[in-house]
Formats: structure tokens, sequence, C-alpha cells
């Protein structure tokens, strides 16, 4: 079997992320198995749900005493940023057929996301542009289910000294840090943290929406000033 | 036990729909031009809104300061990234920055 040359680009792309990817996912494997989940109930949610922040914010909830609704309305404010990534790559992935899009749908992570839009600043077929995104994605999914595999297996031996979770701040860093490269995007990225952190005692997690939007509208309000000094 | 088999479910279907959301269900809608002027900052704007609390609370309060070793290697690590666009490197002197401060404070 021969794997499409994209495929084997989006691996190669993928490469530098895939260690935070790992951390992550034994991170999230550890924290399932000390809330009290048999070893094969954590892996099953690490497949059904595949989305890191929340599993750790919900279980985070469920085991402080906050009731089950409580701890999926946080998820589901925490995964909403996803729909945003859904948007931005629906017109990437027009060439996929409808058979496989609600797979490419499931395989949408940060990471995936930010290295599938980082790989199409070249000139990408159609064709091409959705095996990058499912080669980038496939990637990021084979590590972190061997991560969550890690991390359930190993559980409390990880020593909390390593601060292994400060891994996934700075992968999150290594992606976005070098796209800021104008006053614009700047902007967006100062406004979003400032709200996140004022925000940050609101119920839910609902900051996170705050703070994204109110990054988005910043950017958008300095691009709209630097157009108009322009003219 | 049953708890636990509801928050999968649960979260299964909150994590599967944002995703599916414009990918699978809404596949045929016109993105308008402001929105995709919008996307533009979308990336920068919610990374941010993730990481920049994790570095500067520390239990849910404000902690600036010499003093903050997560802080100090977030700053650095950023400035990394930013300079070499490598993820990786940026990684490993982030994690050796965090203990290499985390040591010096303690």
């Amino acid at each position: 079997m021969q794997l499409h040359p994209q495929i084997l680009a989006a691996v190669k792309a993928c490469l530098p992320v895939l260690p935070g990817v790992f951390a992550f996912g034994a991170i999230s494997g550890v924290a399932m198995v000390a809330a009290g989940m048999p070893h094969y109930m954590a892996m099953a949610m690490s497949v059904l749900v595949y989305a890191g922040s929340s599993q750790l914010a919900a279980l985070q909830l469920l085991t402080s005493g906050s009731p089950l609704a409580i701890a999926v309305l946080a998820a589901l404010v925490i995964n909403l940023r996803f729909s945003i990534y859904s948007l931005s790559m629906a017109p990437h992935l027009a060439a996929a057929s409808p058979r496989w899009r609600p797979l490419l749908s499931y395989l949408l992570t940060d990471n995936g996301y930010a290295i599938t839009l980082r790989g199409y600043e070249r000139p990408l077929g159609a064709g091409d542009k959705v095996w990058y995104y499912f080669g980038s994605c496939a990637a990021i999914w084979i590590t972190w289910q061997i991560g969550t595999l890690t991390g359930v297996l190993l559980g409390a031996r990880i020593p909390s000294a390593w601060h292994l979770e400060f891994s996934i701040v700075l992968t999150f860093l290594g992606i976005v840090a070098p796209t800021i490269r104008d006053r614009a995007v700047a902007a967006a990225a100062c406004a979003a943290g400032v709200t996140a952190v004022l925000a940050w005692p609101l119920p839910l997690r609902l900051g996170l929406l705050l703070a994204a939007a109110a990054g988005i509208a910043a950017g958008m309000l300095v691009e709209g000033i630097l157009e108009e000094r322009r003219r | 036990m049953t708890a636990f088999l509801l928050l999968i479910l649960g979260l299964a279907l909150t994590s599967f729909i944002p995703r599916a959301s414009f990918i699978l269900l809404f596949a045929r809608w016109p993105v308008p031009a402001p929105v995709q002027r919008a996307l533009r900052y979308v990336p920068a704007a919610v990374f941010s809104a993730i990481l920049v609390p994790e570095l500067v609370l520390t239990a849910g309060s404000v902690h600036i300061g010499l003093d903050n070793p997560r802080l100090l290697a977030g700053i650095l690590a950023g400035a990394i990234a930013w300079r070499t666009r490598n993820t990786l490197i940026t990684i490993v002197t982030g994690m050796l920055a965090l203990h290499f401060f985390g040591y010096l404070l303690s």
C-alpha cells in the first residue's frame, strides 16, 4: 500500500507537536484513572470524546461534586471553539465526499487545525488539501491515543514534579507565537489573553468564549484602522 | 459508574457536534466575507485565551512577577517560538526553563 504524498508531508509537518500531543494524552489518561475510571472505560472515553481539555475540565468538575449536567455544559463551552475551526476548514475540505465527512469532523483538533492551516500557505489542489488535513489529523490521533494509553497504564506513577502539564501550554505557544507577524494579529492575541485572565472567575469556563470573541473583534478593529490610515 | 457512562456519552456529543457543524452539517453554507476576515484571527485569539491564564494565574488569582516560574518560562519560550518557528525547540527549552526557574525560586 502506498501512502498519499500529502499524508507523508502532513505527518512530517506534525512531528514537532507530537511530543506535546503525547504528553497531553498521557496527562488526560492519568486524570481519568485518578478520577476512578476503569482502564477500559478511560480508553473508551479517549476514543469516543477525543477532546483533552474538555475531558479534563469535565472530570475535574464531576469529581469535585458538580452535577453531571454542569460538567457536560462546561465541556460544550470549551468545545465550541471547534465550530470556528470547522467553519474555517470547511471550504478547504470541499473535495471530501460526504462519506468521509463524519470521520474528518471527528478528527478535528487544535493542533490539527493549526498545522493544516500552516500547510495550506503553499498552493495545494482541492484533493491534496483533504489528504493533507487527514494526514496531520491521523498522526495526531494515533499519538494522542498512545499517550492516553501510556497515562492510563502508568497512572499515578508519573511524578507530578515533572510538570508534564506545562508541555501543553508550550505546544500552544509554539503554534501561536510564530503566527504573530502583524499588528492586527498581535492585537487579537493580546486582547484575548487579557480578557481570558479578567474573565477567569466566570462559571463554566465562559471566559474562554468571551476572550476568543474579544480577540477576534480586536484583530478586525486594528485591521480596519490600519486600512483606514493607508487610504 | 453510570455517571461515568453518561459523562462519556454527553462529552462525545458535545465534542462531535461543534466539530461537524460546518464540515458535515452546514457544509453548503457560503461563508460571508466579514466572517472570512474574522477567521484570520481565530488561531491567535483562541490559543492566547487558552494559554495566557495558564502562565499568569496561580490557583485562580493573578500572579505576575519574577517569582512566577511558569510566566518566566512562558515568556522565554514564546520569544524562542517567535524567532525559531520551531515547536520542538520551544517545548524543550520551555520545560528546561520551567525547572530551572522553579529550582532558583525554591
